[in-house]
């Protein structure tokens, strides 16, 4: 079976986005930029891309 | 600069990820073709970006960011008339040479196609490059690791020196490139650089939207810092209206052809990620799906450069000047803003130019601009998208190096009849050799502090002249072994004596040129530079086909595959239309068109 390069960047997009995200969620005012909370929303744009690449790996598996 | 739990358990991640690639990797680095070329294995979309990621080095992401803030948009040209046709011609020409003949290295093309003495010329001048450029990569991570302060925190906690931290850098940075390459070859690094691109463009882009939202979007730029900085082709009739201080001729040829094409097109580091694909196809279309999203990476690489110069100063809002340094120093003594002024190391004091107004330390603009906009959480994101880059420029110099040092040096003259399993083990110990040359390198850099200047001098020598060589040996037969190396070596010295008798505006003789005597001078480095390129490649083409019209050529049979007129062609009629390389090819062009005309 090949290895396909999209299970550890899905992987670690998912895990680091959850991080990131997580760090949104728990951080205040610290983490507003402009406005914008950019660690809760780059975060979970990070963990859905993740999430999207392991489930394109799973299919075409 | 304080990092959180978070930005440490990003960072950490993304080792643990790069190691693991590494380790999975190493189960298919049985043989000498796994661990040089990754089996021939590698599908179209992951050698693209590999292609991409290898370049994607500390000298675009913090040298294009730098290039931003001080010439403005027209650091796009790099891209738009640069890298992309050039990457288009390689996918839709050249590829089939490469691919089809089999060939391991770039220099193995130059000894099938011509003859030995090309490939020693070629392999040796690479393998130092490479070399090199490694060390410039990873002395740069360093030094920008102890200039952030990133662990100046946790070095305090533990009771360590604050000196300690530069050598630190190189040496985790130095040992996980070597344990990933070492284990997995080719594979190995190619499958992290997809990774290291996926995590440079979530580092950067979130950067640009901040920035730009901060800055009131793409005409808050125009409006701030004028056309000189926002329009790309802005003054272009003329060397001395523009921030380049290029003519159109000058950037076309120069850039656009002689450099670009001498780079994507011949440059073993970037080939090799094409030569691992896994079939013809998939090897044309390598750079074809890089050129089409490499068109865009200006957006995420110059762009943070723009934003930073915005936010530190408007200095152009009456138009073009001439010296954008010392125009955007003035501003500086007023407002420190995100591009600080540049401190020599020595005295102290802030660094002057020849007019004698403060230089700024554009190298700290994309850095700074990371620093100002991301919060604990996403400031691990960016850190680890610099740390991706650096390490993805040194492992594509590595797995390169490794290559041409075991093949087109150590088979060619040390060792001719090995068999296989023994060139595998001294290629990872050409890798374990290169690593440690490279941090060598490093400490050099760190010593002399034109090093850097040199090292892209040498590569303007040695680059310009060798796309003649590459062109006239693919497309006309009649090109000779003696009139391939002497056209090289004769174009080599003509860009070294033309930088010798000329000198860009503002300087003295020496490093910067005019160390013969100073016949001409340029409005600007670049200038210097493009036109060393034009006349290089010039001699080069000249001395090769004089030479070879009166030196006697291979025989027609053993040139078989390596030059068009003497190879099958490629019959393209399965598939859709719409993906052969030509199409391709036409659809990316018009695409930089595009662009262009938006940015002009």
């Amino acid at each position: 079976m090949t290895f396909d390069v999209r299970l550890p960047i899905g992987l670690l997009f998912l895990v680091m986005g959850l991080l990131v995200a997580g760090a949104g969620l728990t951080g205040g005012p610290a983490v507003d930029r402009g406005g914008l909370n950019i660690d809760l929303i780059w975060g979970a744009g990070m963990a859905v891309f993740g999430a999207a690449m392991l489930l394109l790996a799973v299919v075409s598996r | 600069m304080k990092l959180g739990g978070v930005d440490w358990g990003v960072l950490g991640l993304y080792l643990v990820f790069v190691l693991g690639i590494g380790i999975v990797a190493s189960r298919r680095a049985k043989s000498g073709s796994d661990f040089f070329l990754a089996g021939r294995s590698i599908p179209a979309w992951v050698a693209g970006l590999a292609f991409i990621s290898a370049n994607l080095g500390a000298q675009e992401v913090i040298g294009m960011g730098a290039s931003g803030a001080k010439y403005g948009i027209s650091t796009a040209h790099f891209y738009w008339i640069g890298a992309i046709p050039a990457m288009v011609f390689i996918g839709v020409f050249m590829m089939p040479f490469y691919y089809g003949s089999k060939v391991r290295s770039v220099p193995e093309y130059l000894r099938r196609r011509f003859d030995e003495k090309t490939r020693a010329l070629n392999a040796v001048a690479f393998a130092i490059m490479t070399i090199l450029s490694s060390g410039v990569s990873m002395y740069a991570l360093a030094k920008l690791i102890q200039t952030l302060h990133v662990l100046d925190i946790p070095f305090e906690r533990l009771g360590l020196p604050q000196a300690w931290i530069f050598h630190t850098a190189i040496g985790v940075s130095a040992v996980v490139v070597l344990v990933y390459i070492y284990l997995g070859g080719l594979r190995g690094a190619i499958y992290n650089e997809v990774l290291q691109f996926f995590l440079i463009v979530a580092g950067f882009a979130p950067l640009v939207w901040l920035g730009l939202k901060q800055v009131g979007g793409w005409p808050g730029l125009e409006t701030t810092l004028g056309p000189s900085y926002t329009q790309a082709w802005h003054g272009m009739a003329h060397a001395a209206t523009n921030r380049l201080g290029v003519d159109w001729f000058g950037l076309s040829m120069g850039l656009g052809f002689v450099l670009s094409f001498g780079y994507w097109c011949t440059d073993f580091l970037v080939v090799q990620r094409a030569l691992a694909a896994d079939s013809m196809t998939a090897a044309r279309r390598t750079p074809l799906i890089a050129a089409g999203v490499k068109m865009f990476i200006p957006f995420i690489v110059i762009l943070p450069g723009l934003i930073a110069i915005a936010l530190t100063a408007a200095p152009d809002k009456a138009g073009a000047t001439a010296h954008p340094t010392a125009a955007a120093g003035h501003v500086q003594q007023h407002d420190p803003g995100v591009i600080p002024i540049k401190i020599d190391a020595a005295t102290g004091k802030p660094m002057l130019d020849a007019k004698g107004n403060p230089q700024l330390d554009y190298d700290l603009a994309t850095p700074n601009l990371l620093l100002r906009y991301f919060p604990t959480g996403m400031l691990g994101v960016g850190l680890t998208a610099l740390l991706a880059s650096f390490m993805s420029g040194m492992a594509g110099n590595v797995t390169a190096f490794n290559t041409v040092f075991t093949y087109d040096i150590y088979q060619a003259y040390i060792r001719k009849d090995a068999d296989d399993a023994h060139y595998l083990h001294v290629g990872r110990l050409a890798t374990a050799f290169g690593i440690a040359a490279s941090i060598a390198a490093a400490y050099v850099v760190g010593q002399f502090n034109n090093i850097q200047d040199f090292l892209q001098l040498t590569m303007a020598f040695v680059n310009a002249p060798v796309f003649a060589t590459f062109l006239l040996g693919m497309f006309w037969k009649r090109t000779t072994g003696h009139g391939a190396f002497t056209g090289l070596a004769v174009g080599i010295l003509t860009a070294a004596v033309h930088h010798g008798l000329t000198l860009p505006l503002d300087n003295i003789p020496g490093l910067k040129g005019g160390w013969i005597t100073v016949v001409h001078t340029y409005p600007s480095e670049m200038a210097q530079n493009f036109w060393t390129a034009i006349w290089a490649w010039s001699a080069c083409f000249v001395v090769t086909v004089a030479v070879s019209l009166v030196t006697k050529p291979s025989p027609e049979a053993q040139l078989a595959g390596l030059t068009y007129s003497l190879s099958p062609k490629i019959s393209e009629a399965h598939g859709p239309w719409y993906g052969r390389p030509a199409v391709l090819g036409v659809v990316i062009l018009a695409a930089v068109v595009v662009l262009n005309i938006i940015f002009r």
